[in-house]
């Protein structure tokens, strides 16, 4: 009873106060809103930027990766000698090494005939190294000359491919290079490129004339079933050179999300964004408090004079501040949900609201509004009541 | 009869160094626990002063204040809490809380005592609001309230929680004539009944009639007691 009437009377008392002047309950609860839309918005799109950079190597399929070490991301990668790839054959624990090649080039849009650039993904179509459907079935089908993949994710600026193909209208060109594309898959588009094809190694050469077999972008291996991959990684960093870096899968993927993290500005900028809306939030429920205690001064001062210790009005202060929080957060969540599916229609990536989201977001909005209430309640102290007669 | 304020030569004055201003000077006073003692003067004669500190408001240096057997001649914080539990306030002005309704406002000076429920505070604040004729009114905010009603709720307020002392400073001088006697009326029935000690400021003289003793306050000194 006693710590319930501690907390619940000064919380009722809050409550009473807020919802009795609505102008005022409306303004810092859009104040609220507005900060936690503005987060929800700069976390989704940079947790989307990381899922989508990752989209790709999400997709590959083997045990180990070896990169160059300078390669920073998957799409700008530094070439290293396909010899250095077959040296790893010499482990037993290996059983079948690939290349990937890769490439940024334009694409000449059917339709339009205007060419942007998307990623062109070479590799040995009988090597399975992508774990994707409309990739796998079509292995055949990319042995031929001149054949190619389209990704059905890539922004529509490329065109309507599907229904395109569907026409009958299947030549274009990449890199100036005749092709024909003969099917589309599923991968995802990435900050780095807003589109994607695959071919066969030996049509990358085709397109892409000035390189050759022997630079590769990345080497996917596959191991023996049942042998230790961490066993086999660390045998291999004795066996190859030093300049390549030998990833897990999982490994893979943290290296390309730590660049759009942190050596891209792009995690800066959402970090950035995120925390500028926490302080436009923090400032307006902060002015909002602040009015607030100075308006009821006199009140507070009233109920000083009856015996009303000073932990009570800082208790009515943190109260007042919690409910501005989850007034704010409600809507402020509803139109982040229907501002996700907007994004997700137009940029073409994928923007979930995870749950966790929900609550990182809710405890970002919950300790600006207290940090405004602690501010604001250095005020209190003018509620003298001695004043009050 | 025990003794409910002692105050023994207090001086008291604002201000520092040369800007010193002597507002009380040694005010000698006792009251009897139940009594009605009015304080009159002219305006800034210090009146206001002296009931902020008997009431635990303002701090004192120098002489004894003994309200309820606590000494606030340099208290600390927790005594002038103690000491503003126990006693009720009427003010000039309402000072009601105005986002709260008349019996949610009464109700107020009890949520500080834990030991009742919160059916029980709601009808002894029902009660108290009866007492001042305002039994039909439980559910107004302050600014439905003429000014003479929120007078009474603000005297039920003070009163409601039984308190030893009532301090008042000049709490008919925003009423007419009519509805400042009523007021003052109640609060000397209600008080009378409970053996309340009411320490009343006014400038109105139709109101001395409720005293037992009036005291007049003039430049900080007490003139005739
Ligand atoms: N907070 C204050 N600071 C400085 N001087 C004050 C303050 N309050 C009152 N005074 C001065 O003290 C004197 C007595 O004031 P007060 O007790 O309010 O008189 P009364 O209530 O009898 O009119 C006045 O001269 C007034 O100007
Ligand atoms: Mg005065």
């Amino acid at each position: 009873m006693n710590w319930i009437a501690w907390f619940y009377f000064p919380a009722r008392l809050a409550w009473r106060q807020l919802v009795f002047d609505r102008t005022k309950l409306i303004a810092a609860t859009s104040g609220v809103l507005f900060a936690c839309v503005l987060v929800f918005m700069q976390l989704g799109f940079k947790d989307s930027l990381y899922a989508s950079a990752a989209s790709a190597p999400v997709k590959l399929s083997g045990d180990l990766f070896l990169m160059h070490k300078q390669s920073e991301a998957l799409w700008r990668p530094v070439k290293f000698k396909r010899s250095e790839l077959m040296r790893a054959l010499g482990n037993p624990a290996v059983t079948d090494v690939y290349p990937l090649y890769l490439g940024l080039a334009p694409f000449k849009n059917i339709e339009t005939q205007v060419k942007r650039t998307l990623m062109v993904y070479g590799f040995d179509p009988d090597s399975q190294i992508f774990n994707v459907e409309g990739i796998k079935n079509k292995r055949i089908e990319l042995q031929l000359k001149d054949t190619v993949l389209f990704d059905e994710y890539s922004r529509p600026e490329f065109g309507p491919i599907r229904q395109l193909l569907d026409a009958g209208r299947n030549k274009t060109e990449i890199n100036d290079y005749k092709i024909t594309l003969i099917g589309t898959f599923r991968l995802g588009v990435s900050f780095a490129a807003d589109g994607n094809v695959a071919t066969s190694d030996l049509n990358f050469m085709r397109i892409f004339p000035n390189r050759n077999h022997s630079d590769i972008d990345l080497g996917v291996i596959k191991l023996r079933p049942g042998v230790s991959v961490t066993q086999t990684q660390f045998e291999l960093r004795n066996q190859l050179n030093e300049f390549i870096n030998i990833f897990t899968y999982e490994e893979l993927l943290q290296h390309e999300m730590d660049y759009w993290a942190n050596m891209a500005p792009i995690g800066f900028i959402f970090g950035f964004g995120t925390i500028m809306g926490l302080v436009v939030g923090l400032v307006i429920v902060y002015q909002i408090l602040f009015t607030d205690i100075a308006n009821l001064r006199n009140e507070f001062a009233t109920l000083k004079a009856m015996g009303y210790e000073h932990g009570y009005f800082i208790r009515v202060v943190f109260a007042s501040a919690f409910f501005l929080a989850v007034f704010g957060f409600i809507p402020g969540y509803a139109l982040s949900i229907g501002l996700y599916q907007l994004a997700e229609s137009q940029i073409f990536m994928p923007m979930p609201m995870t749950f966790s989201k929900v609550v990182t977001v809710f405890m970002f909005i919950l300790s600006m509004c207290a940090l405004a209430g602690f501010l604001a309640i250095r005020k209190l102290r003018v509620a003298n009541p001695a004043d009050m007669f | 009869m025990s003794i409910a304020i002692e105050v023994d030569r207090l001086n008291f004055s604002f201000g520092r160094g040369v800007l010193t201003q002597s507002v009380l000077k040694n005010v000698t006073i006792s009251i009897h626990q139940g009594e009605i003692v009015l304080i009159t003067g002219p305006s800034g004669s210090g009146k206001t002063t002296f009931l902020t500190i008997i009431g635990g408001l303002r701090q004192a240096f120098y002489g004894s204040v003994i309200v309820l057997d606590q000494q606030l001649i340099n208290s600390n914080e927790q005594t002038k809490i103690k000491v503003r539990q126990q006693i009720g306030y009427i003010f000039q002005q309402h000072n009601l809380l105005k986002s709260l309704t008349a019996l949610q406002n009464v109700s107020m000076t009890l949520e500080m005592h834990n030991a009742m429920t919160e059916r029980q505070r709601l009808d002894r604040a029902t009660e108290m609001l009866e007492a001042v004729g305002l039994g039909n009114r439980l559910d107004y905010k302050p600014e439905q309230l003429s000014s003479g009603q929120r007078q009474r709720v603000s005297i039920a307020r003070a009163l409601v929680g039984q308190p030893k002392i009532v301090l008042a400073d000049e709490p008919t001088a925003s009423l007419d004539k009519q509805s400042g006697y009523e007021a003052v009326s109640i609060l000397k029935r209600l008080a009378k009944e409970s053996q309340t000690t009411i320490l009343l400021v006014t400038h109105d003289y139709r109101i001395l009639d409720i005293a037992d003793r009036v005291v007049e306050l003039e430049d900080g000194i007490i003139k005739n007691s």
